[in-house]
């Protein structure tokens, strides 16, 4: 394949470029959903092609063909560098690319089963039958599903990167709801986006849908009855490590992304609260708070050996005691900034151009455990599993809603609520953190469905989350 | 591309019926051009062009039912790979007992949605609108992006179904930003020609000039003009949540045919050869999209389906089914929502005390049944009182039923001029501004 990938980088060179990009990525992906009780979609994808990445000045220009002739990639390339050419009609400041040393090397995740050896009949069989144990448990509706990537990619740049990498990915879902009167509640399992990464179908096992099926279904319907979230200006608000996960991807993964940062996403995606100028010297959140951004995690769905651009994986921290230093970047982001290049560019497929996306963006853990938390708060709430989602365009208002929700009276967990949700202002809300969970609830969650850019893009970000306490926290916000 | 869409996908049908006989068999071709020119900081900073080759097959074999789409080149080596994976899939598959089977030998509409100049646009045609756009801003900050799209569609199916379309489709949509807020404007249309880089550049920095150095407004609830790109969310949540026949075969839809569940002055169509919509006249199941009501004068009418939903309703496909939609269910592409008879400008000069939104961002359902939705104001809110603009304010969060919020007596007067507003799955609303009695707004910027 790197004879393509280099015969679209001269291509592109030869059209003007100063300097290229190339990848050849083929990709095939399964995708199977269950509803009561019957499998009603079984969709395979292959997609595989060339996209060429040119820069002229202070553009890039990105051309993509569905081809892997040898005269569709130089083809690609032309085109990529023309494409750069027209953007100098409205001119920056010429583009600069911070350094790597240019890396040749071979990457691949380990995968203890194929996802693609696993028979459809028996992954069939698995969402079947978890669908109909949730409708015998309860559920008016009982969704599964399962989904399965297959990544090859190669990349090749003017500066002398080779590189190849083979990334499998992994991972399944599933839900039930319940019908009332004027409303309905859903459960979902192990989380509302499930669990993903960087694994083979051990992943899907290891979830254990069928043990979980009855009593996600039991709990939708238990919710119907359920008493409301109380509406609560100030209380104190303990999330388990799923919603965790939700948290920092809405309210850290897009606020440090530095395309956001310098305004590059300012028109659709938004930009963020964060200044630049304040890096190393901002406080995020209180002085428990530590978040990294960590590629190298083994089977987290953000880890991989290099990422779009050539960048060797690597940690980076991006919150270290409550203070912010630190950010998602790519080699053009990081070179503006003034900042060594983060490695966390990345693109969805052939067609599109790599951007900054989220790696592993965690909170490392803490010295406390879930019921620890449950114990040490008086009055408070316990919320879990994502439902709702929204948040301004700098990442700083927020209202997130749970599926689920118990009262904590004196240190014990109380009653069922229904229809939880809480607000806040991301920094208000970071400080107001003093509980952590340990290294045994540390869980790497996998969020398979992150748009950004334009074209839209669908990023897989993975988040190492632990169930954490907040003090103060407005809750129960309604319509 | 190796041969026309069409004969692509009568090579695929061919293929099909040369391994398996009796197998019922639907090819979707789409083949074309899709470009994007991204600008911020007021330049361009990422321009991108993809050629499209794009084939989506479904087979069902004794009910059983896979689908695999495939991007490259439809050779046939390609082609019989991609057969051949479905039917293997089908092979091992248990019976679906809800397969409603192929759609029937129909003629579908030619919307005409097509213009050769946007199909041939160059990556200069779009960075000259730009360059208009950031021009027109006069000095303040812009960003946005500039898209010009061509596609042309084939279906067949293995029931006789023929079907072909094509469509071109632009848009630019930008802000402009003094600092201390943002303005929008965007334009959607068959033709690039008809997206005026400056007028939209002017409409943006006026917006945010007039939106420059708002001040905190204590949340609440307040009458509300909604501009376009905020009804044309409103409409997304109650075809997602509620339109949907998947929604309403499930239990979860708040819709109740022949009923007065919104207010007379509602009526809403969906219409795919409209002239100002864009799209095709057919959708991935080769069901023709015909015109039809969804509401009228606040009754609801209709709604939309796919062949499997339909066949659960005991009705016809609408020929709404989209491409690897089959959980979501059936969603309507070409909304059209009926223009009132008086300007925007004259809407809000009949608001008391009430707040003009530009923009909707990130809204999110609560609760699917009773449509509340939570998201937050964007690209400039001001308060308006006795009619006339008093102030620009920060951005604030909403918490509302959509449902409510159209509810009889709630709508005040829709505006005469309508915008496109693309939007999800392939869709484009045209929507006038509503002007609404009562929108709870449950927070500030501050929380």
């Amino acid at each position: 394949m790197h004879d393509l990938t280099t015969a679209a980088v001269e291509a592109a060179l030869a059209a003007g470029a100063t300097y290229a990009d190339a990848r050849v990525m083929e990709i095939r992906s399964e995708a199977m959903a269950a509803r009561n009780g019957v499998v009603e979609s079984l969709d395979r994808e292959e997609r595989a092609g060339i996209g060429v990445r040119a820069l002229i000045g202070s553009s890039w220009g990105f051309f993509a063909v569905p081809d892997l002739a040898p005269a569709a990639a130089r083809r690609a390339g032309e085109q990529a560098a023309n494409v750069a050419r027209a953007s100098t009609r409205v001119p920056g400041k010429d583009l600069e690319l911070a350094p790597v040393d240019p890396q040749q090397g071979s990457w691949a995740n380990d995968v203890r089963e194929d996802p693609w050896s696993v028979s459809l009949a028996e992954k069939g069989d698995l969402l079947e039958g978890v669908t109909r144990a949730m409708l015998d448990h309860g559920a008016d509706v009982a969704e599964a599903g399962f989904n399965a990537w297959d990544t090859r990619k190669w990349l090749a740049s003017s500066e002398g990167h080779r590189i190849d990498q083979h990334i499998v990915e992994c991972g399944a879902e599933m839900s039930a709801t319940a019908v009332g009167e004027a409303e309905t509640q859903r459960r979902s399992y192990p989380g509302i986006r499930g669990q993903y990464g960087t694994r083979g179908w051990e992943l899907v096992r290891e979830l254990d849908l069928p043990g979980n099926a009855p009593r996600i279904a039991e709990e939708a319907r238990a919710l119907l009855t359920a008493d409301a979230c109380p509406s609560l200006d100030a209380t104190d608000l303990i999330l388990g490590s799923e919603q965790m996960a939700l948290q920092i991807h809405e309210s850290i993964g897009h606020a440090v992304e530095l395309d956001r940062i310098l305004g590059w996403e300012a028109a659709f995606a938004g930009t963020s609260w964060l200044d630049l100028r304040q890096l190393g010297t901002l406080r995020y959140g209180s002085e428990i708070m530590n978040v990294t951004a960590d590629a190298t995690l083994p089977g987290a769905l953000g880890s991989f050996g290099y990422d779009d651009e050539g960048t060797p994986a690597h940690p980076v921290d991006i919150v270290r005691g409550g203070l912010w230093v630190g950010a998602l970047s790519g080699r053009d982001s990081a070179a503006l900034a003034g900042v060594e290049a983060g490695g966390a560019v990345r693109a969805d497929g052939y067609n599109r151009i790599p951007m900054v996306r989220m790696t592993n963006v965690g909170l490392l853990p803490g010295d406390s455990t879930l019921e620890a938390m449950i114990e040490a708060t008086d009055d408070g709430i316990f919320m879990d599993t994502n439902r709702s989602w929204s948040i301004d365009d700098r990442r700083l208002n927020f209202q997130f809603g749970c599926e689920i929700g118990w009262e904590i009276k004196n240190g014990k967990r109380g009653r069922l609520l229904k229809n939880p949700t809480y607000t806040g202002i991301s920094p208000t809300f970071w400080g107001a953190l003093d509980m952590l969970g340990s290294g045994d609830e540390w869980t790497f969650w996998g969020t398979p469905n992150c748009g950004k850019g334009q074209p839209i893009q669908i990023g897989h970000t993975g988040h190492p989350a632990v169930p954490c306490r907040f003090r103060g926290i407005r809750v129960g916000v309604r319509g | 591309m190796t041969g026309s869409a069409a004969d692509v996908a009568e090579r695929v049908l061919e293929l099909v019926r040369s391994r398996a006989a009796d197998a019922e068999a639907e090819v979707t071709v789409g083949t074309g051009s899709d470009a994007l020119t991204r600008f911020a900081n007021s330049f361009i900073h990422q321009n991108v062009a993809e050629e499209v080759s794009h084939l989506v097959v479904r087979i069902a074999l004794d009910g059983r039912v896979a689908t695999t789409s495939f991007d490259g080149p439809p050779d046939n080596e390609a082609l019989g790979r991609v057969v051949d994976s479905v039917l293997a899939a089908t092979r091992v598959r248990p019976p679906d007992p809800d397969w409603p089977g192929l759609a029937p030998v129909a003629d579908v509409p030619d919307p005409g949605h097509w213009d050769d100049a946007t199909a041939g646009a160059t990556p200069d045609d779009r960075a000259h609108r730009v360059a208009d756009f950031v021009v027109a801003a006069g000095g303040l900050e812009t960003a946005g992006a500039c898209q010009s799209q061509a596609m042309t569609t084939a279906f067949a199916n293995s029931a006789g179904q023929r079907a072909a379309g094509r469509s071109t489709a632009a848009d630019i949509d930008g802000i402009a930003r003094t600092g201390t807020s943002d303005g929008s404007a965007r334009i959607t249309s068959v033709r690039l020609g008809d997206l005026d880089g400056r007028a939209a550049g002017e409409r943006a920095a006026r917006k945010a000039r007039d939106g420059a150095d708002p001040t905190d407004l204590a949340p609440g609830r307040y009458e509300v003009v909604l501009e376009p790109q905020c009804v044309a969310d409103l409409l997304l949540f109650l075809f997602l949540y509620g339109f949907n026949g998947r929604a309403i075969e499930e239990g979860r839809s708040f819709v109740r045919l022949g009923e007065q569940q919104f207010d007379p002055a509602i009526t809403l169509r969906e219409d795919p050869v409209d002239p100002h919509q864009v799209g095709i006249g057919f959708d991935v199941e080769g069901t023709p999209k015909l015109p039809f009501e969804l509401i009228r004068s606040g009754v609801t009418r209709g709604a939309v389906h796919t062949r499997r939903t339909a066949a659960k309703a005991g009705t016809e496909s609408t020929g709404h089914a989209v491409e690897g939609g089959e959980g979501l269910g059936a969603l309507p592409t070409n909304p059209v929502l009926d223009a009132g008879e008086r300007s925007t400008q004259e809407l809000i000069g009949s608001v008391d005390r009430g707040l003009l939104v530009t923009d909707f961002w990130y809204t999110r359902i609560l609760d699917p049944r009773t449509q509340v939705v939570t998201g937050l104001t964007r690209n400039g809110v001001w308060l308006v009182e006795d009619g006339r603009i008093a102030r620009p304010v920060r951005n604030l969060r909403f918490t509302q039923s959509y449902l409510e919020a159209l509810a009889p007596g709630s709508v005040l007067g829709l505006s005469s001029e309508r915008s496109l507003v693309s939007g999800g799955f392939g869709s484009a609303s045209l929507v006038p501004a509503l002007h609404l009695a009562s929108w709870n707004f449950t927070g500030g910027a501050k929380g």
